[in-house]
């Protein structure tokens, strides 16, 4: 079903033009998304040219960015066919601890994201253990971890707040300014997202992240160190989520204990709106992250055409519910006509 | 639906978990005479009887009303759950049901409607919802988690567009006084929502455990593909599975909005997280097949009790939380650690009689 994994030794023609085609439908499935993307902003665009002045674009930019390192995050615990629902929590966490770190200090801006990294690898490990060496349901576990993540949280802020007042400049600064005229959220998210394609891709620890999501007993017969890549994927996911935590107080100043709360959901839905399929095995960060912004660019577009800002959370649940059908149908047919075409090729030969 | 053809009335097949060698953790623990939700069962009678002995307040009828009563819709929606997750399945967008119920009941109100006409509306509403649900599950082939991660958000956005982010208050007491924990069975402290549970309780306990259609959906928990080829209409089961859960949660709705008097759009929401983690408190395994509507029903009292003991010893909300959260992961994890401790021990029994080696 999957097209990630390694290259079979014996590749013949046909296999290869199969594979070809697999290839420019899964890239094709980026393609789509993009393409909705373009014609929204477009039609925004038209409708009200602010949309897409320098602040407009400079404020979409930054919306997406936090939800976008999530995303990648998150879709490397999914090709493993598992889920973080813990990573809202950690956010928080991640943005409090932080904020009552450089609260009235002048800690500079690496020991704060080194901070907020640290903290959310902690949790990451946390998660990763019990459901890699516990063998329990990631869902089950993770939402375990969200509860005592976030009461944690709650325990320790009571009800404080942290205001931009006592957040150093510098701090503030990564969150606001940029180089160029880009901010730096951005260019941190797309780095950030171009690594991780690069490790999914070419390294052969991330293609057996794939191997492990499309088929775990094949896997673990050829030799992957299933226990050890998945508690990786949510080391990765918790350091990546407590990273956000950090730049979430860069890029607000006023932290509370609640920050993301229900983010989780939005997450794994920018996930799944990218292609990113829920049982694992396929799926790029790209695909990932370029659903994190079509979610982000509905909420700015519905409040630039004016719609009722009541239906924002349906038209996005419609969407998610559009994009995996179609993502289904298409991928339905698509085995259909590979099964067709290798008939064909088994009858010449 | 129907009652099932014979073929069906055959035990369902021995659950083996794809990534398990041998007997699964749950079959381990049974064979030490220790099965989860009899444990669940155990443990909630031993807080039980640790609040009545330590805790001022607690044993009043009052108190226990209340206590019951305020959980009624995470109890009444983890009846239905607790069947899709024996069939592998789950639901996500219940809590946003519980909105939409909810939000419908304000909003159809303040149009002027009959209280008698808007329930089974608003029922009718939670059918559609569980009926989308169950077709994007059944015929385009999705998985449940997707899909109602999709509907979870549509539902409760469905929920703001119908009352906004308004409230809705002003129902008649002839109605709200229904569902409050102090309007109790004469004679009893039993209120309403729980007397309902009790029955809906009973019944799905029936169906699950002693009818054909409930076996039947162990089956499909536990190998599917085994299910259908048994002759088992997989599809047509859980369809009916998500539309029960929505009508369901719709209800929930209902219940919610006259308890605390107030229609809003975000009434219960992350409630689906509390349901979730009820039922698999209660020893129901979230890859299906296994499970007891006892053992679900015992954790949603566990949770029910528990808050209420800490609440009554001052003890903060957040830390009821870091509770939830911590049972969670146990009730997963001790079954798992206890079949590793026994096998473990067998192992070595086996190595001390080393008898020569095959």
């Amino acid at each position: 079903m999957t097209t990630l994994l390694d290259q079979p030794p014996t590749d013949t023609g046909g296999a290869r033009s199969a594979r070809s085609l697999v290839d420019a439908v899964f890239r094709a499935r980026e393609i789509s998304i993009a393409g909705a993307l373009a014609l929204l902003i477009l039609f925004t665009w038209i409708s009200n040219s602010r949309f897409l002045d320098d602040q407009g674009v400079k404020d979409l930019l930054l919306n997406a960015s936090i939800l976008v390192l999530l995303a990648v995050g998150q879709s490397v615990v999914v090709v493993t066919r598992n889920i973080d629902l813990s990573v809202g929590s950690v956010v928080g966490l991640s943005a409090f601890a932080c904020g009552k770190f450089v609260a009235g200090s002048d800690h500079g801006v690496l020991t704060v994201l080194l901070l907020g990294i640290a903290l959310g690898t902690v949790c990451g490990l946390v998660s990763g253990a019990l459901v890699s060496f516990g063998r329990v349901p990631a869902l089950v576990v993770t939402l375990g971890m969200l509860y005592i993540i976030q009461g944690l949280d709650y325990w320790w802020a009571q009800g404080e707040q942290i205001s931009a007042n006592d957040v150093p400049d510098a701090i503030l600064r990564l969150g606001s300014g940029g180089v160029l005229g880009v901010p730096y959220l951005p260019l941190i998210a797309l780095a950030l997202l171009a690594a991780t394609a690069y490790f999914l891709r070419s390294y052969r620890s991330g293609r057996e992240l794939y191997a492990i999501g499309s088929n775990p007993e094949a896997a673990r017969l050829a030799g992957v160190p299933i226990r050890r890549r998945v508690l990786g994927a949510y080391a990765f996911s918790g350091a990546v989520a407590g990273f956000a935590g950090a730049l979430w107080l860069a890029r607000f100043g006023t932290v509370v204990a609640d920050n993301a709360h229900g983010w989780e959901l939005t997450v794994v839905s920018a996930v799944v709106v990218g292609g990113v399929a829920i049982t694992g095995g396929t799926g790029t960060v790209w695909g990932a992250a370029l659903g994190a912004l079509l979610l982000t660019t509905i909420g700015s577009a519905l409040i630039v055409l004016k719609v009722d800002a009541f239906w924002q959370g349906a038209i996005t649940g419609a969407l998610l519910l559009a994009a995996i059908s179609v993502d289904r149908i298409v991928s339905l047919r698509m085995t259909a006509a590979l099964r067709k075409r290798s008939a064909r090729h088994g009858n010449g030969a | 639906m129907g009652m099932a053809p014979d073929t069906q009335t055959a035990p369902p097949p021995p659950a083996t978990a794809p990534h398990e060698r041998g007997a699964t953790p749950g079959e381990r623990v049974r064979a030490v005479g220790l099965r989860w939700d009899t444990a669940v069962g155990a443990l909630l009678v031993a807080v039980f009887v640790v609040g009545l002995g330590s805790t001022d307040g607690f044993a009043s009828g009052e108190n226990l009303a209340f206590a019951f009563n305020d959980i009624a819709e995470v109890a009444l929606i983890a009846l239905p759950m607790t069947l899709l997750v024996v069939a592998g399945q789950v639901d996500l967008s219940v809590a946003s049901m519980l909105g939409l119920g909810s939000a419908l009941t304000g909003a159809l109100w303040n149009a002027g409607w009959a209280f008698e006409t808007i329930v089974p509306v608003v029922l009718l509403v939670g059918v559609a919802g569980g009926l989308l649900n169950g077709w994007l599950v059944t015929r385009v082939g999705l998985p449940s988690l997707a899909v109602t991660i999709g509907t979870l958000a549509l539902y409760r956005g469905l929920a703001s567009v119908a009352l906004g982010s308004d409230a809705v208050t002003d129902f008649p007491r002839t109605y709200a006084d229904w569902a409050v924990d102090t309007t109790t069975i004469p004679g009893t402290f039993v209120t309403y929502p729980v007397a309902l549970f009790i029955v809906l309780a009973i019944a799905t306990a029936v169906l699950l455990h002693s009818t054909a259609f409930g076996r039947s959906l162990f089956a499909i928990g536990a190998q599917e593909e085994a299910a259908y080829f048994a002759g088992i209409r997989v599809k047509r089961y859980k369809l009916v599975l998500f539309v029960v859960t929505g009508a369901f949660a719709a209800f929930a709705g209902i219940v919610f909005t006259l308890r605390y008097g107030s229609a809003r759009a975000d009434n219960g929401l992350g409630f689906e997280m509390l349901v979730i983690a009820s039922v698999l408190l209660g020893g129901v395994d979230f890859d299906g097949g296994r499970g007891t509507l006892f053992g679900a029903v015992a954790g949603v009292l566990l949770i029910s009790v528990l808050k209420n003991l800490l609440t009554l010893n001052d003890v903060p909300n957040e830390v009821q939380v870091i509770v939830t959260g911590l049972l969670l992961v146990a009730s997963v994890l001790t079954p798992r650690l206890i079949a590793a401790a026994v096998e473990r021990r067998h192992r070595r029994a086996a190595d001390d009689t080393a008898a020569p080696t095959p």
